[in-house]
């Protein structure tokens, strides 16, 4: 072998060994939560309420209110960012209005997620008088969910093709006829797609939700939109800093439970996208 | 016509979403503004930026800011330190030496990973992370800066390899074919080519790895420490921005000084995590032209 | 009387940002003729066609000057539904939308208000029997238009024009993916045509061009050189740049 070959053995070594060193503690965290927490998961854990201060009982109401705020956050979020997706591709021209939106999106995805729990606190709750509760939760992971659907929805109307459009507008249907019929049905996929990935997002968040829904111990389910409840990531949190005496086996298998939840809702978003991927018409 | 009207209200709603977007980035911004100024309006703005000392429930109570920027730069740069070098050779890796399947299940691994949350994290850090670092290094407790950054590495990851990824095969095929014509290998076209003509998107990558990183407040809290005190070693612990804000928020009264000191941080954390994305887009706009 | 031209532009100017494409064209256009439009790449053809339907617009830098009159009236005082509804466009590589065959025709009438289904099925069947297409198609209408070959792609698009009863018809090379036989179908459609609508074809083809316009207007880098009755054109052009194109010396 040439020294250049030689080196380049070498360096392609070096790389892999650099992704194993990435890819094996990866498997070992799914792994270790799983073997760890699977134990303690039973009918009773994932459908009873919690007793005695979390030391006995389940997680059920945790679950409820994760799967409630993932509900509220996608009715605000996804009619919101599908929109402003659509102006973006089909009405926006190259002025600065457009580039200030195009900019804004980039910056609400770089806002850190307890600046949002800040913002939250102060106007839903505080300023709109929502108080701590679902609605408020709700709408603060909303926004911190927008930029992901904006950019998605925004790639799958890019993706329709433009003669689509042409062939509409050619024919005298209007901007919006054009859209309607000719551009959304099929992005929809795509849009699809980003959705679930953004609500996956939301589902594991803590620090949006520590001052604007989240209560600890709330062994009843909640009886309306403004009343707190319970998730899974705020629980995992408690639990693990600041209850002491808790059965290990109990904080893996919270762990366990939100971590298959996200992993549910991921895999979904990828069965979608390769089955729209087969489906496709152009 | 019925049909104009609906249509008229229709492209109405679908502007105003777009405009939303802005208006909602101001409103965060200004909502912000407004509950710090009502600290500064008793305490000084220098006291504040460049106190050294955070120390809220003293009397009087003293809200400077540097130990937790101090902690959340420490804790960041430790974090990049790691993760770059690690990132964006897995990202070379899958780019350009891994065989398509095992790529797809690569890409496919770094997506797990990038899903996984940061509570689930920061508990493992509770649970083992810290343990063997106290009994690696001798410490009188696991909970201290390192751990936070090899966390945060571990969650940047994902940023970081994509972003990379992409840069690195939007290089032109043209470069690499000209390359391969003069006899260069894989290495070397990748080393002295490939690497060089994506370092805008790889620049971008790191950036907005740096922003997350700084963003990042459950695994912080959770491990770092939470000791507001001026940081010396990585190794002891620490506090940084976000884990302030999140930690301390549920021991304040509403309208207290506390409470707005908080929201002065939150200012702070807004305009660095601002300031890098603006940066970073900008790096990748330069990379995509 | 005198009847009004379909078409008349005055002085039209069209320039994609600072670039001109288009170079002070007046054109008349009368009733039924067929005007056959030629020239080498580049010539301003395809601009032109589009401007006359606002379908330039599309491009961001796009702007023009002059005026264009659609039957005595400035077209930018008519909205752009009713003006591409009155001038249809057949581009260059047929273009159908992902549906069924009859949905395709039928949306051009669907956008325009038209919801009774036994009037749009009959607006969908006469327009398929204008562009010859009828016969080949008409007991599988609700098969993917996508499956249908160039040609009958092709004849679906000016069937889809049809739909919605257009005055002036354009065709931007309509010909130019298709092989000989379908190619002869779409001709043969456009002269059946005649009797009823305007036509403007566009074609890098100047074999085609005489067999089916009765007029011509050759352009060359955004100059309307010359314009006139076919057989005379190719036989005894009057400019001598039209007469290189014609027999061959460049484009």
């Amino acid at each position: 072998m040439t020294g250049a070959k030689i080196r380049q053995h070498i360096a392609f070594s070096v790389l892999g060994a650099v992704t194993l060193l990435i890819v094996v503690p990866i498997l070992l965290v799914v792994l270790y939560v799983v073997v760890n927490g699977v134990g303690a998961i039973s009918w009773e854990f994932l459908t009873a309420a919690p007793r005695q201060g979390m030391k006995a009982g389940g997680i059920f109401p945790a679950i409820v209110g994760t799967v409630l705020l993932v509900i509220g956050t996608m009715l605000f979020s996804l009619p919101l960012g599908v929109l402003a997706a659509v102006y973006l591709v089909e009405y926006a021209s190259d002025d600065l209005l457009t580039r200030m939106v195009k900019l804004s999106v980039v910056n609400l995805s770089g806002i850190p997620s307890i600046v949002y729990g800040l913002f939250g606190f102060t106007v839903f709750v505080l300023l709109l008088h929502l108080g701590t509760s679902i609605l408020a939760g709700s709408l603060t992971l909303a926004i911190m969910s927008l930029p992901v659907i904006i950019t998605a929805s925004k790639e799958a109307l890019e993706s329709v093709p433009f003669t689509y459009r042409e062939i509409s507008l050619s024919l005298g249907a209007s901007r919006w006829q054009t859209v309607r019929y000719c551009v959304l049905p099929y992005a929809i996929p795509g849009i699809l797609t980003g959705t679930v990935l953004s609500l996956s997002r939301a589902a594991g968040e803590t620090a949006p939700i520590l001052f604007t829904v989240a209560a600890f111990y709330l062994p009843r389910l909640p009886h309306s939109v403004f009343d707190q409840v319970m998730a899974l990531p705020y629980h995992l949190y408690v639990i693990s800093t600041q209850v002491p005496n808790i059965p290990i086996e109990i904080s893996f298998a919270t762990a366990l439970v939100l971590v298959a939840l996200v992993f549910l809702m991921n895999l979904i978003s990828i069965i979608l996208r390769a089955h729209f991927r087969k489906k496709r018409l152009w | 016509m019925p049909r104009k009207i609906s249509e008229f209200i229709i492209e109405l709603c679908i502007k105003l979403s777009g405009y939303a977007v802005v208006v909602f980035v101001f409103l965060v911004f200004l909502f912000l503004l407004r509950d710090s100024l009502s600290l500064f309006r008793h305490y000084p703005v220098s006291d504040f930026l460049f106190g050294t000392e955070w120390l809220p429930v003293s009397d009087p109570p003293k809200f400077g800011v540097v130990p937790l920027l101090l902690g959340s730069i420490f804790v960041t740069v430790w974090a990049i330190l790691i993760c770059v070098p690690l990132g964006v050779g897995s990202a070379m890796f899958i780019s350009e030496v891994a065989p398509k399947p095992l790529k797809h299940v690569l890409k496919s691994l770094v997506e797990i990973l990038a899903s996984i949350p940061s509570v689930v994290l920061g508990f493992l850090g509770i649970i083992w992370l810290g343990p063997v670092l106290r009994n690696v290094f001798g410490l009188a407790t696991g909970m201290c800066g390192l751990t936070g950054s090899l966390l945060l590495a571990f969650m940047a990851l994902p940023t970081i390899i994509s972003i990379s990824e992409d840069a690195l095969t939007g290089v032109p095929r043209a470069y690499r074919e000209a390359a391969f014509g003069l006899g260069a290998t894989r290495w070397q076209t990748l080393w002295r080519i490939i690497l060089p003509s994506a370092s805008s998107g790889i620049l971008a990558a790191v950036m907005l790895g740096v922003g997350r990183v700084v963003g990042e407040t459950m695994v912080v809290m959770m491990v770092t420490g939470n000791a507001p005190v001026m940081p010396g070693s990585i190794l002891k612990p620490l506090r940084t921005l976000t884990a302030t804000i999140a930690g301390e928020m549920g021991e304040t009264v509403g309208g207290s000084e506390h409470y707005f000191a908080l929201f002065a941080v939150g200012i702070v954390l807004f305009v660095i995590t601002f300031s890098i994305n603006f940066v970073a887009d900008l790096f990748l706009r330069r990379a995509r032209k | 009387m005198v009847e009004e031209p379909v078409i008349k532009t005055v002085d039209l100017s069209c320039y994609f940002g600072p670039l001109q494409v288009l170079k002070s064209i007046n054109i008349e256009i009368p009733h039924n003729e067929l005007l056959g439009i030629i020239g080498p790449a580049n010539s301003g053809k395809t601009t032109f066609l589009r401007a006359l339907n606002r379908l330039n617009y599309l491009h961001r830098t796009y702007s023009q000057t002059g005026r264009i009159l659609l039957d005595g009236c400035d077209i930018s005082s008519i909205g752009d539904n009713l003006l591409r509804k009155k001038i249809g466009i057949i581009f260059a590589l047929p273009q159908v939308l992902p549906i069924s065959i009859f949905d395709n025709v039928a949306y051009g009438p669907k956008v325009h208000g038209t919801t009774d289904k036994k009037t749009v099925g009959r607006i969908v069947e006469e327009a398929l029997k204008k562009a010859y297409l009828w016969d080949e198609v008409k007991d599988r209408l609700r098969e993917p238009a996508v499956r249908l070959s160039g040609g009958q792609q092709q004849r679906l698009c000016i069937a889809r024009t049809l739909a919605v009863e257009p005055e002036l018809i354009l065709y931007d090379e309509p010909c130019s993916g298709l092989d000989p036989i379908s190619t002869a179908k779409v001709e043969d459609a456009m002269q059946k045509l005649k009797a009823s609508y305007t036509q403007i074809l566009v074609t890098n083809n100047t074999s085609q061009a005489s067999r089916v316009s009765e007029r011509c207007a050759f352009f060359l880098m955004g100059e309307l050189v010359e314009i006139g009755a076919t057989k005379t054109l190719f036989t005894n052009p009057k400019d001598k740049r039209t007469d290189d194109y014609i027999t061959g010396k460049f484009g």
